[in-house]
């Protein structure tokens, strides 16, 4: 490889754990097409060893190094470097809304007990075994999110107010929305949503959105058509009944 | 003395929570005994969450006159022979229902036009065969496994790493490990052990593997006494990223080639018509990626050492529908929009098709009540393995290793852990820190990365190979001194240094095998021996731990039963 002069970057890493912590200073030379998890792989390898960071892909797939990069919630292995400002120092932080373990590893743990809550899918008794592409399509959507939790991280109900025994957050309901939505499945989550998720406390402030690096259109096609689920099984049952028949009628 | 600490007791311990891990608990589980899952990574974080291409399986959903017997039959041809003809019988039989399953769990694949699965071409495939969904099969099908999973109610130890397996007597009794979040370690008892933990892509430099694969469960295993198996077939896919630096080795799925992608060197050249002009861009992964090699060593390669991949003569909303994430990691790790222009690809350390020795029908190892499946385990893909027959090799053994170490537990006494046993893995683990002044984890991981990579890459020569070993030796020498710093709280050096061992004791395994089979088959290319030789194809090579050392020994390959050797002649053209 041509040995191009390297000019270096400066990195502000959060660093410490649930008791203590402060933004520690590393410098890294700096290549082409960088991302931020290099960076921090670079300062493992020379300058802090017990640096904790999670990853696994490095391809923006298994969700598992999300991080607030200059007070923005992303992943780091798809954050390039030289998409952010070098004049000043780029700032790695661990995600706000859940307790660190150590550096920008936090407790996620709370998430997969969320998850237990939801029925799982159960197809309609009798059913043939086909489905169209139409009708799988509009699920599809929900079932890329691959659980990096940075929808979790910045809503509100979660980070200002601290709501985790009553609410479930967007991941969850981006969840239920691809079971609900599965062409084939009989399960109604109306009740589930309302009582033990909390679907009414979302506000539709559409933060979720925009975080997702999977481009889910979490409020607008996840959330409000559950709240009309909601509302629908809660309050008009006839209206329900006319829209699972339409709705197989399509398929 | 041993230091306080945890026990978890179940009959059967999973230690790998992917596509096979999980598909092994649900299936033990279902048989009524206690099944705990142990994973490093958070679940559902698994390799087999990045698959992409899709999952093998002979449906015959688009290509009505595929069946079993042509699988099987392409699945041997692709491992040039070398292949457990049983475990490939099973696998070809079996994929359909596991994936027909897989979808009654609520997993949603491509449709063909009348409501099926559709299936896609892949490289060495003799029909359109592969169930996906766009380009990220991998994660449905981890997802509905790990749902189902934690419905059934699987006791799963996330973060966790397994750092030695336990033995009652010659049987095994359960492990021991530590939770990488706390580093305090942790003590678990089973009648049976099912090692589900994947590759050892991390021992090399330019990988599409993450960290986790760093061959714990095969040395985990070595340890414990059993067989490694065809160590010296380690697949180099085709197509990874070259650049830029930071994404080198990230794959570039064959869907791109199985939608119709084409290679071609800086001159524009089809290449694949010189290797095999008969299944061009679509042969199999061993020859392709000899192929690109060769071209740039010849010169005929691009600016950063690759070759071409273009699909951007099919419709832009097609390339999208069909490889949406390729379309976004090109756009945003390599400011390239596929759809417009080529990529550039060269080959990257992808899969061990050697691996844990295993009975074909109950996934069971040589050592009693060890049983192993997924990529950890070695047999059904001969030397080379086909794209897509990963996955639906976790779902057709993954059940099996369930079954069966269910079975054994259900047969078998409580085993009995002596405190010996564990107080010499902790102090194993505690070394590092209380030694001092030695060399830290991260520089002798990047010179075994060199050495795998320069010296037991894509050609292999004798004296290349003589000098790894004694490199991997050097290396070995100076882990033992290694030292960490910082506390046990989440400390990924730490945790490195213990990996290295693993990986270490990979890597000389595949260097000796690599070293004792003198000929060239599927992806074991020696340039001082070019040819298939007939009395090689008749051998495995065998690595086993004896009084503390690596022992090789030559194993013949079990005889094929009459009716499949006559499945194998009735098609033309059998090489
Ligand atoms: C980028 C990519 C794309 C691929 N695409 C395809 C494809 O399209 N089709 C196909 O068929 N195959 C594909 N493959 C191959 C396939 O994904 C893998 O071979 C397969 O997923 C391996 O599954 P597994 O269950 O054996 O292991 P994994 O899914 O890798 O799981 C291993 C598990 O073991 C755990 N583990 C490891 N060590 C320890 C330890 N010491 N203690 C505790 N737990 C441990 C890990 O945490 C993890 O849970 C692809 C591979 C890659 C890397
Ligand atoms: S839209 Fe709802 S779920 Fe999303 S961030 Fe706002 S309140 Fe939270
Ligand atoms: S919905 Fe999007 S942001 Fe939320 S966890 Fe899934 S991928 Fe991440
Ligand atoms: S490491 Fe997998 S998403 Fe970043």
């Amino acid at each position: 490889m041509a040995a191009v002069p390297m000019a270096e970057t400066t990195l502000l890493v959060f660093r410490g754990d649930r008791e203590s912590g402060k933004a520690v200073e590393y410098r890294v030379p700096f290549a082409p097409g960088m991302v931020v998890l290099d960076a921090l792989h670079l300062i493992q390898a020379r300058q802090a060893p017990d640096l904790a960071v999670r990853w696994n892909c490095k391809a923006g797939k298994c969700g598992s190094c999300s991080a607030e990069v200059n007070g923005r919630p992303r992943l780091t292995c798809k954050t390039r470097m030289d998409s952010l400002p070098r004049d000043k120092p780029i700032t790695i932080f661990p995600m706000k809304a859940f307790p660190i373990i150590k550096d920008l590893v936090t407790d996620v743990s709370w998430n997969f007990k969320v998850n237990r809550k939801i029925p799982p899918f159960r197809p309609r008794p009798d059913v043939e075994w086909k489905m169209y592409q139409r009708d799988v399509d509009r699920v599809q959507e929900f079932r890329k999110c691959i659980e990096c939790f940075l929808c979790q991280n910045v809503c509100h109900v979660l980070r200002e107010h601290g709501k985790e025994e009553e609410f479930g957050g967007p991941r969850f309901f981006v969840r239920v929305a691809s079971l609900d939505m599965h062409p084939l499945d009989d399960v109604s989550r109306a009740s589930v949503l309302k009582e033990e998720l909390g679907l009414g406390l979302c506000n539709i402030t559409k933060c979720c959105t925009e975080v997702c690096p999977e481009n889910i259109h979490i409020t607008d096609n996840a959330i409000i058509p559950l709240k009309e689920r909601v509302v629908d099984e809660y309050y008009d049952p006839l209206l329900r009944l006319v829209r699972k028949i339409r709705g197989a009628g399509r398929a | 003395m041993t230091l306080a600490h945890e026990t978890h007791e179940h009959d059967v311990l999973i230690i790998g929570a992917g596509g096979a891990g999980l598909r092994a608990a649900i299936e033990a589980l279902a048989q009524g005994v206690r099944v705990g899952v142990v994973c490093k990574s958070l679940l559902g974080k698994a390799h087999t969450v990045m698959a992409e291409g899709g999952i093998a399986a002979a449906m015959a959903n688009v290509d009505a006159s595929d069946d079993w017997r042509a699988h099987f039959r392409d699945t041997m041809r692709g491992g040039k022979f070398l292949n457990n003809w049983r475990m490939a019988q099973l696998h070809a039989q079996e994929a359909p229902e596991r994936v027909r399953e897989l979808e009654q769990w609520g997993a949603l694949f491509d449709r063909t036009e009348n409501g099926e699965i559709l299936q896609r071409a892949f490289g060495g495939h003799s029909f359109k065969r592969l169930c996906h969904v766009g380009d990220r099969t991998g994660l449905e099908m981890i997802r509905t496994l790990q749902d189902r999973g934690v419905n059934l109610g699987i006791d799963v130890y996330m973060e966790c790493a397994i750092t030695r397996l336990m033995k009652d007597g010659d049987r095994i009794a359960g492990a021991f490990g530590y939770w990488r979040e706390q580093g305090r370690f942790v003590v678990f008892k089973a009648k049976s052990v099912v090692i589900c933990t994947g590759g050892i892509g991390k021992a090399w430099k330019i990988t599409s593997n993450s960290w986790e694969y760093t061959g714990d469960g095969l040395a985990l295993a070595y340890d414990a006494g059993a067989d490694l198996m065809d160590m010296e077939f380690v697949q180099f896919h085709p197509t990874g990223m070259v650049w830029p630096p930071g994404v080198q080795g990230i794959l570039v799925t064959e869907a791109v080639r199985g939608e119709g992608g084409v290679l071609r060197n800086k001159n524009g050249e089809r290449f694949m018509e010189r290797y095999d002009p008969k299944r061009l861009d679509l042969s199999t992964r061993d020859v392709v990626a000899r192929s690109i090699y060769t071209e740039v060593r010849e010169g005929r390669g691009t600016e950063h050492g690759g070759a071409f991949l273009d699909i951007s003569h099919k419709p832009a909303e097609y390339i999208k529908r069909k490889l949406p994430s390729m379309y976004h990691q090109f756009l945003e790790l390599a400011d390239v929009d596929i759809t417009k222009g080529p990529m550039e690809v060269g080959p990257t350390c992808h899969y061990m098709m050697g691996g844990i020795r295993v009975d074909a029908e109950t996934a069971q190892s040589s050592v009693p009540g060890l049983f192993a499946s997924g990529e950890a385990a070695a047999g059904l893909h001969g030397a080379n393995r086909l794209g897509g027959n990963s996955l639906s090799d976790l779902l057709v053994f993954g059940r099996r290793a369930g079954l069966a170490a269910a079975e054994h537990a259900k047969r078998s006494p409580t085993p009995t852990i002596d405190s010996l046993q564990i107080a010499d893995a902790e102090r194993e683990m505690l070394l590092p820190f209380e030694r001092g002044g030695g060399e830290s984890p991260y520089a002798i991981h990047e010179e075994l990365q060199d050495v795998m990579q320069r010296l037991v890459g894509i050609f292999r020569t004798e004296e290349d190979l003589r000098q790894a070993l004694s490199g991997i030796e050097k290396l070995q020498e100076r882990t033992a001194r290694v030292h960490v710093e910082g506390s046990r709280l989440f400390n990924p050096g730490w945790h490195l240094a213990r990996d290295l061992q693993s990986m270490l004791t990979v890597a000389e395994a595949v260097t000796r095998s690599a070293l004792a089979r003198r000929e060239s088959r599927g992806a074991h290319s020696r340039i001082d021996y070019p040819d298939l030789d007939d009395a090689w194809g008749k051998m495995h090579n065998v690595v086993v731990k004896k009084a503390d050392t690596m022992k090789l020994f030559e194993s013949p390959v079990i005889e094929m039963s009459d009716d499949l050797k006559q499945l194998l002649i009735e098609e033309s053209g059998t090489k």
